[in-house]
């Protein structure tokens, strides 16, 4: 099977998937650069994986791009100063997740100043690119923020031919990744050809959803141009816009027809899976040495004056950057980061980015209305809806036994919580809320 | 800044509700609705009437004695009773229907606890109830358009199931042309009203397929006119809006396909050697008793279980 190193021609059978609207009325809006905020707060939690030690005090003066956190562990990356300034306070403080780490306050002072030896980057190894990728400061920046670091680093023993960009974008409103794709498609190119031969990549598949038909002819300009594509081995793959594909899993099955297997990696069916921006990040990094400090962010909703995607240093308020963006138009009651089927709501407008946010959507009273939770009817729209094939009004019932071996055999583990079980719940069910439990009795049980 | 609500995603819903697909499935039912009303005049309507307002009569007080929040508003006990008055004849008398209705929404459905608990369909339960209590009453059929001739009183006439050389054409059977329960006679309008199901993907079309086809084979088997089996007794009916209840069919694709096979092959088996007339209702009623166990047998593997099942077994 791995022999055939084909592209596919249009993508293969995934199951479920929901059509949402896509409200991507940022799409044709060109990004605008934030101007600093008067203080960022940077959590030393921005991934997934161990916090971060702060490497400053309070009172110390910080410049862009200068390391204010790190740790020797091993899902950990560096923390960068997105501003410089002075470091104000030093505390500890629970995040809208729930989980306590360290914040550092950096009062800016609006300069923007560079730290010194920011410089260009030459990689020529395996060690020398993972441990580049890692000085960057990159998490993966679709969303769940893995360390691209331990992305690239294949293990021994295990082969990587295929590396698929993820710019599905799935989720209603974000278009985040839709403008790195136009405002940086060469980024991405040049980021594809700095890595690839160290790797050992055989193809790139770069995964579009038909959504966004002018992201698919400038990639694909440059991708079925020989000059630019020498070795013939990048391909763009429209694919038929529905939700999930941007989810991992779904994406691989989409674009290779190879399996990941239940708490397997990518990397166990020969695929690296990328998003567009932190593949075009990756080549800036190389080029100019600036790591992770700002990030696109889409700001739209029902609520918002001027929906616009906004380029904006890390450790922004939710508040600044609204303010940046015209103000409000109505009362927001309900505020995401994040896009509307996966985000996660905040309960203050103090909340910062991170470096995973893609978006922040607020809501007005009408969208942010929730469906009355009714019965049950068993209709199977959320067993048919669900990209994992998971059935969970059955999960329910095992859930209510608390019969756990009986839950990890239906596979609840799978679960991605993409939500397409609750969005087409006829009852209002909160399912994706209903298999976390479920996921919570079976890691209790461990 | 006002007070922000917090809720655990997704934050988008497809807008479709319980309501809306009960609003469908009487959507669906209105093609058959009309053709009994034509064949069997206007008696019909008032037994559709009866049966419906008695539904909704006895969701609502059960609801209440159990002190638990109304459910009529997502239109569950009407679709139960439009279903209950085409599983009877016209004549029947409008107190047995009420009858028919205490049974079906009480007992079956709200004692188990409701809209997708009950274990057996309402409908066809009461049916059986009262077929066992009223034989007599449940089995008088009238001759169709008796209503024109001014002859009201019921005309004893038999179902093509219970005739046994009695030819019938097929274009009288397809337009619903004989004698029967009121909904069950137009297989035209059923399939009108099933199509439209599956078109606007209220049900899956596997069900009614599998059911359909399982009895035309199996009767072919046994040397009888598929098509006439088909097309006679409570089968369009029963496979496409009895057989299809969310609450008492399998969810996943697999369970589904079992499901109806089984019903096909009870339907034909009660069809050929059994003593009753009819045998889709039992047939439904004996495989929604199964459904649980069909369930955990035909299970759907979750994503990427096979693949681990096979490396552990290397």
């Amino acid at each position: 099977m791995r022999s055939e190193l084909l592209f596919p021609k249009r993508p293969y059978g995934t199951h479920g998937g929901v059509k949402v609207t896509h409200c991507k009325n940022t799409a044709g809006i060109e990004s605008v650069i934030m101007p600093p905020p008067e203080r960022v707060e940077i959590s030393m939690n921005q991934n997934i994986g161990d916090d971060c030690i702060p490497t400053v005090k309070v009172g110390d003066s910080v410049y862009v791009g200068q390391i204010i956190g790190d740790s020797d562990k091993f899902l950990s990356v560096p923390i960068h100063s997105s501003v410089s300034g002075v470091v104000e306070k030093i505390n500890k403080r629970k995040d809208y997740s729930g989980r306590e780490s360290d914040v550092i306050v950096i009062k800016s002072d609006g300069l923007m100043t560079p730290i010194d030896g920011i410089k260009p980057h030459k990689v020529d190894n395996l060690k020398e690119l993972t441990e580049a990728v890692r000085a960057s400061g990159l998490v993966g920046l679709g969303g769940a923020g893995f360390p691209a670091h331990v992305k690239l680093n294949v293990p021994e023993g295990k082969s990587v031919d295929t590396l698929i960009i993820n710019c599905a974008e799935c989720e209603p409103y974000i278009t985040a990744d839709h403008r790195e794709a136009i405002e940086n498609s060469w980024d991405v190119f040049s980021g594809i050809y700095a890595f690839k031969d160290i790797i050992g990549i055989k193809r790139v598949i770069i995964g579009v959803e038909d959504n966004k038909p002018d992201a698919i002819d400038v990639l694909k300009q440059i991708a079925d141009n020989p000059k630019y594509d020498p070795d013939d081995m990048v391909r763009v793959l429209p694919l038929k816009a529905s939700y999930p594909y941007g989810a991992e899993k779904v994406l691989v099955k989409a674009c290779t027809n190879r399996v990941i297997p239940t708490g397997g990696l990518p990397v166990d069916v020969g695929c690296i899976v990328m998003n567009i921006t932190s593949v075009s990040f990756i080549s800036r990094y190389m080029k100019n040495g600036m790591p992770l400090v700002s990030k696109r962010i889409t700001v739209d909703g029902s609520a918002v004056k001027e929906p616009k995607n906004v380029i904006a240093p890390i450790g922004t308020s939710i508040k600044d950057i609204v303010e940046f963006c015209g103000g409000l138009k109505s009362d927001a009651k309900k505020i995401i980061l994040g896009g509307p089927m996966m985000g996660t709501t905040v309960s203050s407008d103090s909340e910062v980015i991170k470096k995973n946010t893609n978006a922040v959507l607020l809501f007005d009273e009408e969208e942010s209305n929730l469906m009355r939770e009714t019965d049950c009817i068993r209709c199977g729209k959320c067993a048919s809806s669900c990209p994992m094939k998971l059935t969970p009004p059955i999960i329910n019932t095992y859930m209510k036994q608390k019969d756990i071996n009986r839950l990890e055999k239906l596979g609840v583990m799978t679960c991605m919580e993409c939500g397409c079980c609750a969005y087409s719940c006829p009852a209002g069910k909160h399912l994706v809320q209903m298999m976390r439990e479920a996921k919570q009795m079976i890691r209790a049980n461990k | 800044m006002s007070k922000l609500r917090v809720s655990p995603s997704p934050h988008f819903k497809s807008g479709i509700t319980t309501q809306r697909i009960m609003l469908d499935v009487i959507f669906a039912l209105m093609p058959a609705v009309i053709a009994s009303c034509l064949i069997f005049g206007p008696r019909a309507l008032i037994i559709y009437a009866v049966s419906c307002g008695s539904c909704v009569i006895c969701e609502y007080f059960s609801r209440k004695i159990m002190k638990r929040t109304s459910t009529i508003s997502d239109l569950s006990a009407i679709v139960t009773g439009v279903l209950l008055a085409m599983n009877l004849p016209v004549s029947i008398n409008p107190l047995i229907v009420m009858f028919g209705s205490m049974v079906a929404i009480i007992v079956v459905k709200q004692m188990f606890g409701g809209i997708g608990q009950n274990f057996v369909n309402p409908a066809l339960t009461a049916r059986i109830i009262l077929l066992s209590s009223f034989p007599s009453k449940m089995t008088t059929w009238t001759e169709p358009f008796a209503y024109l001739n001014g002859n009201i009183d019921s005309v004893s006439s038999a179902t093509p199931l219970a005739m046994a050389d009695a030819k019938l054409d097929y274009f009288n059977m397809f337009m619903g042309i004989r004698g029967g329960c009121l909904g069950e006679t137009c297989v035209a309008a059923l399939l009108l009203g099933g199509i439209y199901l599956i078109a606007r993907r209220v049900i899956s079309p596997v069900i009614p397929l599998t059911y359909i086809s399982t009895v035309a084979i199996f009767s072919l088997v046994l040397g009888q006119a598929p098509i006439y089996q088909i097309m006679s007794g409570g089968l369009m009916l029963g496979a496409f809006f009895m057989a299809t209840d969310y609450a008492t069919s399998p969810i996943n694709p697999l369970g589904k396909l079992v499901f109806a096979l089984g019903c096909g092959i009870i339907t034909v088996v009660i069809r050929q050697f059994g003593s009753l007339p009819e045998g889709v209702s039992f047939a439904i009623i004996l495989m929604n008793i199964l459904v649980s166990h069909i369930e955990n047998l035909t299970m759907t593997k979750p994503f990427g279980f096979v693949r681990t099942k096979k490396e552990a077994s290397k």
